[in-house]
C-alpha cells in the first residue's frame, strides 16, 4: 500500500518497538552503499560522459581539492578552480552566453553520470528552441556548488546550471541537484541561487526536472535576479509521478 | 586584554577572548577548518584553564562580535540584576553552581536564564564534560505552549518528519499514520518541503492541518520553507500554527539565510495574528519553530574568527529574541568539514542541548548524521540515550531513520519508543490523553498493537479517507 506513493520505509514491525533482523541488516546494508557511492569517482572519459564529450564538446577541470579527504574537510577548495583550470575554461568557453551548464561530482559522481547527460539534452533543446546560446559545458571533478562564482567571473553567462550529485542517502545513492544562478559572481552565496534537488528515479525524473529548470532560469532571466526572491511557480494539477519503491 | 596559563610545563598566552574561547573547545573539524582550534592537547587545556578564571562580567563586557545580533542580545539583559546575580561568579564557579543541588530551582526562580547571554553559556559548556552536560541540563525544565505543552518533567516530546521525494501528500500522510502509532508526532508534524513554491507548501500546510484537524491531534503542523515563502502562503490562506526558520548566530550568516531580525519579528506577529481568528486551537502564542547547527556561521564565511560553539550559542540567543515553541539543533546534518565523526557529533549534541537549555529555550535535537561522515545508526543510538537522560524535550521521528528527502540518517519512530521504554519517558500530556483514548497507550506504555493494519485502516479512514 505504502510502496506505490512513498518510498519511505514504513509498518516496520518487529520484536516489541526493535527493527525486524532483516529490516536491522536492510538498512545497514543500504548505509553501506551509500558510504560507498561517496567513495567513486567520475572520469571524463566514462561512457556515459561520451555523447557529451563528442557532440558538445564537454571538457574536464579540477578545483583546488586534491583529494577526497581534503575535498571533505575543506570545502572552500572545493569552490574554486586550480590554476590550470582557470585558464582552460578562458580558453575553452564562449563568454557572455544566456546559459552556461556545469556537470560537478558533488557527493554522488554515479549520480551525475546517470543523470546529468539527459537532463543536459533536454536543457539544450528546449534552450535552443527559445533561441538563447548556450555556452560550452564544463565537468568539474571534486566540485562544491560554489563554484558557480568562479565559472561566473570567467565566462560571465547570464546563467548558469550546475547539475552536481547530491550526498548520498539510504533509498537512493544516486540523486542529483540542479542548482541555478543568475550572473554568478565572487560573494554570490545559497541565498543567490536557485535549486531543483532530489532528480533520480525515485523522486524528480529528468523529464519533470528540465522543464522546471528552465521554467526557472527564465524567471531569473525576466526579474533579473536570482534566490530567494524567486519561487518556483507550479500549477496545482501537477501531481509528479514516483517511480517504482526500492528493491526489497 | 590577554590571558596566560601554564599546562604540563608549557606557558601558553591568548592574545584576545575570541582566541581563549576558541582554543578552549574540544575539538571540532570546523574549528580546525578556520585556523581557530588549540593546536594541541595542552593548549587546548591551558586555555580551559584560563577561561575558567574569566568573570562573568567580562563575557558581557568585552563581546566578540560587534553586530545588530549581539545588540538585540544585550538589549534585554538586565545589568543590575545580572550583576546582583551572577556578577560575582568567575566562569569555572558558574560550572559549579550549575552542577550543585538546588541550581535548577534557583534558575527558574530568579529567572536566571534570562541573565545567561551566549557566550557565557558557551563558556561554561567549553569547561564541562559530556556527564556534566547531562546532568547540568536534566534538571532545566522549559515549559511552551501553542496547541500542546511541552517540555514537562519525565516528557520526551517528538517531531514527526514525514518528508518526502516531492512532497506527495498521500505519502506525506502514510509517513503521518505510521509515526502516531508509534506515539510519536507530539512536538510537531513538520515537513521538510522538496520544493519551495508558495504553492506547493501551501498544499503541505493545507495537508497537515486537515490530517491534525481530523484527528483532532494536540499538536501543530509546520512546513519548513524559507520564511518568505510561509507569510506569502499565509496569506494567501494557508493555516500556520509554527512558522519555521534555520537561523545563525551572526547578523552577516543571516544574510546569507536570507533574513533579518525584523523579517522574524514581522513573522512572529503575522502568524501571533493568524492564530487569533483561530483562537480556540491554541492554548499558548509561541509560535515560532527554530533550526541551528554548529558551522552554519562559518558555512557563510560569517563568524568573524569565533569558534562554532559560541556561534550556535549566539544563534539560539536569536531564537530566544522570538519566545520560540521549539528550537532544534540538526547536529549532524552539516558534514564533517564542521563535525568530523561520531565523537564531535556525539559532544556538539550534549553541548547544544545544554547551552539551549541553560538560555531558557524548549531545546531539542535532530540526532542525525549524513553519509560522507565517519559515523554510522549505532552512534546515532548512543548520543539519542545521552540526550534523553539529559531531558532533551524532543528529538526526531523519521521512518526507519531513513529521510528520503533530505538523504541523511536521523532517529526513528521505533527509536523514539525505545528509549521512552528504556528511561520511562512519556509523550506530552496532551498526546498521552489523545493516544488512550485511542488505546495506544496504556500505563505509561506504548500498546504496539500487532494489528497495526487495524488502527492503520481506522485512522487513515479519518484523516484522509477510506483506503482504497
Amino acid at each position: 500500500m505504502a510502496r506505490g506513493v512513498t518510498p519511505a520505509r514504513l509498518f516496520l514491525d518487529g520484536p516489541a518497538t526493535s527493527y525486524s533482523t532483516a529490516d536491522l541488516l536492510r538498512l545497514r546494508s543500504d548505509h553501506a552503499a551509500a558510504r560507498d557511492a561517496v567513495h567513486a569517482s567520475l572520469e571524463i572519459d566514462d561512457p556515459a560522459l561520451a555523447p557529451l564529450v563528442q557532440e558538445h564538446g564537454l571538457f574536464a577541470v579540477r578545483t583546488l581539492a586534491t583529494s577526497l579527504r581534503q575535498y571533505l574537510a575543506y570545502p572552500h577548495l572545493g569552490r574554486a578552480l586550480d590554476e590550470t583550470s582557470r585558464d582552460t575554461v578562458s580558453h575553452l568557453c564562449p563568454s557572455d552566453v544566456d546559459l552556461q551548464i556545469v556537470l560537478g561530482d558533488g557527493l554522488s559522481p554515479r549520480a551525475v553520470a546517470r543523470y546529468g547527460p539527459q537532463i543536459f539534452d533536454l536543457l539544450v533543446a528546449t534552450a535552443s528552441r527559445h533561441g538563447w546560446s548556450v555556452g560550452r559545458p564544463i565537468y568539474v571533478s571534486r566540485c562544491r556548488v560554489g563554484i558557480m562564482n568562479d565559472i561566473g567571473d570567467l565566462v560571465r553567462p547570464t546563467a548558469i546550471v550546475l547539475l552536481i550529485g547530491e550526498r548520498p542517502g539510504l533509498a537512493t545513492a544516486e540523486s542529483m541537484s540542479a542548482y541555478l544562478g543568475y550572473k554568478p559572481r565572487s560573494g554570490h552565496t545559497d541565498a543567490d541561487r536557485n535549486l531543483i534537488c532530489n532528480i533520480h528515479n525515485k523522486g524528480v525524473s529528468c523529464t519533470e526536472a528540465a522543464p522546471r529548470i528552465f521554467d526557472l532560469v527564465r524567471q531569473l532571466r525576466t526579474y533579473g535576479v536570482g534566490g530567494i526572491s524567486v519561487k518556483e511557480a507550479m500549477p496545482a494539477s501537477h501531481r509528479p509521478n514516483i517511480g517504482a519503491p526500492p528493491p526489497a | 586584554m590577554k590571558w596566560t596559563s601554564t599546562c604540563g610545563g608549557e606557558h601558553f598566552v591568548f592574545h584576545s577572548l575570541k582566541e581563549l574561547m576558541a582554543k578552549a573547545n574540544e575539538e571540532k573539524s570546523g574549528d580546525a577548518l578556520d585556523g581557530l582550534g588549540a593546536r594541541s592537547d595542552r593548549e587546548r587545556v591551558a586555555a580551559k584553564l584560563a577561561l575558567s578564571e574569566v568573570g562573568l562580567p567580562t563575557l558581557l563586557d568585552e563581546q566578540l562580535i560587534d553586530d545588530g545580533v549581539t545588540e538585540a542580545i544585550l538589549a534585554r539583559v538586565d545589568r543590575p540584576r545580572f550583576d546582583q546575580l551572577l556578577g560575582f561568579l568567575t566562569v569555572g564557579e558558574l560550572r559549579e553552581q550549575i552542577l550543585d543541588e538546588g541550581f535548577a530551582s534557583r534558575w527558574e526562580e530568579d529567572a536566571l536564564h534570562q541573565l545567561i547571554t551566549p557566550e557565557i553559556a558557551a563558556a561554561v559548556a567549553k569547561l564541562m564534560s559530556d556527564l556534566d552536560l547531562v546532568s547540568g541540563a536534566a534538571p532545566l525544565r522549559v515549559l511552551t505552549r501553542c496547541r500542546s505543552t511541552v517540555g514537562g518533567t519525565g516528557v520526551l516530546a517528538s517531531r514527526i518528519q514525514p518528508n518526502h521525494p516531492v512532497d506527495d501528500p498521500s505519502g506525506i500522510a502514510l509517513s503521518v499514520l505510521d509515526g502516531l502509532l508509534f506515539g510519536c508526532g507530539d512536538a510537531l508534524i513538520g515537513v521538510n518541503p522538496a520544493v519551495e513554491s508558495v504553492q506547493k507548501v501551501r498544499d503541505t500546510l493545507q495537508t497537515l492541518d486537515q490530517i491534525i484537524e481530523r484527528l483532532d491531534l494536540p499538536t501543530q503542523g509546520c512546513v519548513l520553507a524559507h520564511v518568505t515563502t510561509q507569510l506569502e502562503a499565509l496569506r494567501q490562506g494557508a493555516p500556520i500554527d509554527l512558522v519555521f526558520q534555520s537561523v545563525a548566530g551572526t547578523d552577516a550568516a543571516n544574510t546569507a539565510f536570507g533574513i533579518s531580525l525584523a523579517l522574524l519579528e514581522e513573522a512572529q506577529e503575522a502568524v501571533i495574528a493568524h492564530h487569533r481568528d483561530r483562537h480556540d486551537r491554541y492554548i499558548g502564542d509561541q509560535v515560532m519553530y527554530f533550526e541551528t547547527g554548529q558551522g552554519s556561521a562559518l558555512t557563510a564565511s560569517a563568524n568573524w574568527g569565533v569558534d562554532q560553539l559560541t556561534c550556535e550559542a549566539r544563534a539560539q540567543g536569536v531564537a530566544r529574541l522570538y519566545d520560540p515553541f521549539l528550537v532544534n539543533s540538526v547536529v549532524g546534518f552539516i558534514g564533517p568539514e564542521y563535525l568530523a565523526n561520531q565523537r564531535q557529533i556525539t559532544r556538539a549534541g550534549l553541548e547544544d542541548h545544554f547551552t539551549g537549555k541553560l538560555m531558557g529555550l524548549p531545546m531539542g535535537c535532530d540526532v542525525c548524521y549524513t553519509n560522507h561522515v565517519d559515523a554510522d545508526q549505532n552512534s546515532n543510538d548512543d548520543l539519542l540515550v545521552l540526550l534523553a537522560s539529559a531531558g532533551c524535550t524532543f528529538v526526531m521521528g523519521v521512518p526507519a531513520g531513513d529521510d528520503v528527502m533530505l538523504n541523511y540518517q536521523s532517529t526513528s519512530y521505533h527509536d523514539v519508543a525505545t528509549v521512552r521504554r528504556l528511561l520511562q519517558l512519556r509523550p506530552t500530556p496532551e498526546f498521552e490523553q489523545w493516544l488512550a483514548a485511542r488505546g495506544l497507550w496504556r500505563h505509561g506504555q506504548l500498546v504496539r498493537a500487532h494489528s497495526p493494519a487495524l488502527h492503520f485502516g481506522e485512522l487513515h479512514a479519518l484523516a484522509v479517507g477510506p483506503l482504497t
